[in-house]
């Protein structure tokens, strides 16, 4: 809990250290950015109940043995690459995507694969992209940031394989 | 869509676990809600400012296309110590956009934020998964934002020439 209120305050520091310099610059600049936040505010918040409120139930419903048994360390790169739709389509918050590497962890997945699921889950869990991403980037980027990520878990798996066990 | 994939999800946790379990997947997502809304203002607010603040030639010339890779690393560096969640993240990159950065170190900011930032690492993936695990991930991880930003680089000025070129003559 006391790193959430660390970084809730580094959060509302920033925010009021930039709205400082904006102020700074004249009232009218810091009121326009300030209504025009606000207004950022009010139009996402119905979407992010949504997806909020919604992801529990979409989590509940997906079984983690389903996802951690294909992991094993035996699994080479088809693990590796499972591993990358998995985390992809790994449902809810960090707890659910964090939990699920550790699970995978312990019951005997591969150190590689692991590596890959938490990076794909990282770069593309579905529910963030749909739920963050897509309403406050242009989707013409979001699109092409998946596509040019694509590699990357890979990359780390691979890196993973080199480098060995931490 | 994703309200029709929340009903029908919402409906076969219904027949699994009765009301009760509608209930207490409902009640711990809404103090979730409750708990993010502020952070999510912020993050608008830390948006709108800093995309008023920002001197957008200053930002063009840094983070634009031809910031060669000493925008994608600023862009790398942005996004590891940008605080919050994606309520932070998405508006700020979004800023990042609209005042002249261009897509390969906008992909490294958002990159970094989501593999090296600290704000996931220190509040979930530590204590879930372990110091040895997180700090090796990160350390793997390190490159790729560059990397991603650098590939994302190549690959806009091959498939949309016409901004790009645009860009050139401003």
């Amino acid at each position: 809990m006391s790193a959430a209120l660390l970084i809730d305050i580094l959060l509302w520091g920033s925010v009021f250290g930039v709205g400082l310099i904006a102020f700074r610059r004249g009232p009218p600049v810091f009121k326009a950015s300030l209504r025009e936040g606000s207004m950022d505010f009010i139009n996402i918040v119905p979407r992010i109940a949504l997806g909020v409120i919604g992801s529990g139930y979409i989590a509940a419903i997906i079984p983690q043995e389903v996802i951690t048994g294909w992991l094993g360390p035996d699994s080479g790169w088809l693990g590796v690459a499972t591993a990358v739709v998995a985390g992809a389509a790994t449902p809810g918050g960090p707890v659910i995507g964090f939990s699920i590497g550790t699970v995978a962890l312990k019951s005997g997945g591969g150190v590689p694969q692991v590596v890959a699921y938490v990076v794909a889950w990282a770069l593309f869990a579905f529910q963030r992209v749909i739920l963050w991403e897509i309403p406050f980037m242009p989707a013409r980027f979001v699109w092409f940031r998946c596509a040019v990520s694509v590699p990357f878990p890979f990359v780390a798996a691979a890196i993973a394989m080199v480098i060995g066990k931490p | 869509m994703i309200a029709v994939l929340v009903a029908v999800s919402a409906a076969l946790v219904w027949r699994r676990d009765g009301t009760g379990g509608v209930l207490d997947i409902l009640t711990h997502d809404l103090s979730l809600f409750g708990g993010i809304l502020p952070r999510v203002l912020a993050g608008c607010l830390l948006g709108a400012f800093i995309s008023e603040i920002l001197p957008h030639e200053r930002v063009s010339r840094s983070l634009g296309p031809k910031s060669g890779l000493k925008g994608l690393l600023i862009g790398t560096a942005f996004g590891a110590i940008l605080p919050g969640g994606p309520f932070t993240a998405y508006p700020v990159a979004s800023a990042l956009l609209a005042v002249g950065a261009d897509f390969g170190a906008t992909i490294a900011m958002v990159v970094s934020w989501t593999l090296i930032g600290y704000g996931r690492a220190v509040a979930w993936e530590l204590p879930i998964m372990g110091t040895d695990f997180t700090l090796w991930r990160i350390v793997i991880s390190l490159p790729q934002p560059v990397l991603a930003g650098a590939l994302g680089r190549f690959v806009y000025v091959r498939i949309y020439p016409k901004p790009a070129t645009k860009d050139d003559e401003n």
